[in-house]
């Protein structure tokens, strides 16, 4: 990796991580923290405090125009028609076959502002926005402009129960009355952000959008304002334990070309009732017909070595799928996996044998999400 | 931390305390530091047979496994199962209570081509860039 070092892309708030002494990795084509004190610790500051997180490798896309809501209805799966503006909505972005080019928030923009922003994922950006841009060529028909807007914005999230007390310290927007998947644009710590009520962990928390030549002012605010409630500030490394926990997908493990939103357990974010949209015959079949695979949650049973990614899964020495994801999961202290199988062998309480550096190790299916906060 | 004197050294990163012909093997610091948060050790059964430069255990951090490598060749006199139990300890005290496993030796030269705690430093510090 050390010879893409040159050609990365930085955060707005690189020299930040690095003076709080992370360990920087490449990730999707970004310079990124992956730990500060330790994947441990960060990931019990969110379930217990609060964590602060550099999501500026995150890419965002403005779709503007008359014909903005007739294209994202077109363009992706999830019915976007009743948001109200202020109102985001999870979803994916579907390729022809009924696959997922990639997982997305589309915001409504607040009051005052006419159209969308689509918050996507770091390493599906280019591959993204290439494909709204083809498909706004197939509909001429429609008048609309999507624009990658990820270059001059930065992103960061607070997650965790402190997280709406912290944030109050820096900012007299009332963001308690900001609903779950919900946004405004208000000032916080003297730079105007959009401020939405989303996130990626279980947890309760806010993400900010702002420019990134202003981004750092907040994340400084942020930091100084948790300091007594045990704010932390978050890598990649527990990103990725938090989510699993809670179950949420990660593009390029869950999700992906060649998997159905219906095999993924995300059928929710599909709506076959809207109108016709890229993929739908073909998603609208594996669901009648019944997805020939499922996603399933397991834990080890026993003290073993902890499941990961691409690892075979079997049943009585068959291969009935893979993990998608694996972890040691530091709430639960076991281990834990999302694994897509044969869906004859899907059920909770059933076994699986997930096959670790080429030595089975004894799994049980269990209910998801494997965490869930108390409200 | 600079590499305790009394110690040698593997290019893998663990470090082995000789008394006569039994030695003690741990995993370095450097290691321990790259791993991260140790969640899960496994170690071999006392009484099997282990080969310098091959694999005897595995530890895995919340991130990543990684094999542990064999100094020497030799046999597993006793292994730590405290730090089976809790392998944080390996992160806490990696040259302390946090050893591994007792071997004895089959072939004491093999102890002469290890690092010393100098050379070591300067290998694990190359290493780190």
């Amino acid at each position: 990796m050390a010879d893409q070092v040159g050609t990365l892309k930085q955060t707005a708030l690189l020299d930040r991580h690095k003076a709080l002494g992370a360990r920087i990795v490449p990730f999707a084509g970004w310079e990124m923290p992956v730990q500060y004190e330790g994947i441990l610790s960060e990931h019990h500051a969110v379930r217990t405090a609060s964590g602060l997180f550099d999501l500026g490798h995150m890419g965002q896309v403005e779709i503007v125009g008359p014909d903005a809501l007739p294209f994202l209805q077109f363009t992706t799966t999830n019915d976007v028609g009743m948001l109200e503006p202020g109102d985001a909505k999870y979803g994916l972005l579907p390729n022809e076959a009924g696959g997922v080019v990639d997982d997305i928030i589309v915001y409504r923009n607040p009051p005052g502002h006419d159209g969308y922003m689509v918050c996507v994922n770091a390493s599906n950006t280019d591959k993204d926005v290439a494909w709204w841009q083809e498909l706004r060529s197939r509909r001429a028909d429609l008048d609309v402009t999507v624009q990658d807007v990820s270059t001059d914005l930065g992103m960061i999230a607070i997650q965790g129960p402190r997280a709406e007390s912290i944030v109050k310290r820096v900012t007299d927007v009332p963001v308690e009355n900001i609903d779950y998947f919900s946004w405004r644009i208000g000032m916080i710590a003297g730079v105007e952000a959009r401020i939405a009520r989303t996130g990626y962990t279980g947890e309760d928390g806010f993400e900010f959008y702002a420019p990134n030549s202003q981004i750092g002012q907040i994340w400084d605010a942020l930091m100084e304002a948790g300091e007594q409630e045990g704010i932390a500030p978050i890598g990649l490394g527990a990103r990725d334990t938090l989510r699993l926990e809670a179950r949420m997908p990660l593009y390029g493990q869950e999700l992906g070309d060649d998997i159905s939103p219906y095999e993924a357990g995300l059928g929710w974010a599909v709506s076959l009732t809207k109108g016709d949209f890229i993929g739908r015959e073909p998603m609208e079949k594996v669901k009648s017909d019944g997805p020939k695979r499922r996603t399933v949650g397991f834990t080890t049973v026993g003290r073993t070595a902890a499941p990961r990614s691409h690892n075979p899964v079997e049943v009585d020495g068959d291969e009935i799928g893979t993990v998608t994801s694996g972890t040691f999961s530091p709430t639960l202290q076991a281990n834990i996996g999302l694994a897509l199988i044969d869906r004859s062998f899907a059920g909770v309480g059933k076994p699986l044998q997930v096959i670790v550096r080429g030595k089975p190790v004894q799994a049980v299916q269990v209910k998801t999400p494997f965490y869930k906060r108390d409200r | 931390m600079s590499a305790p004197e009394n110690l040698k050294f593997t290019k893998t990163h663990e470090w082995v305390r000789v008394e006569d012909d039994v030695v003690t093997v741990g995993i370095a610091d450097y290691a321990q530091q790259e791993l991260g948060d140790i969640t899960y050790l496994e170690l071999p059964e006392v009484g099997s047979s282990i080969s310098a430069g091959e694999p005897f255990g595995v530890v895995e951090s919340v991130k990543a496994a990684s094999d542990i490598y064999s100094p020497l060749d030799g046999e597993v006199l006793e292994r730590n199962d405290d730090v089976v139990d809790a392998p944080e300890a390996i992160n806490a005290s990696p040259y302390g209570d946090a050893w591994l496993i007792k071997v004895r030796v089959t072939d004491s030269t093999q102890i002469e081509s290890l690092m010393d705690s100098g050379e070591y430093d300067t290998f694990a510090a190359s290493a780190a860039h």
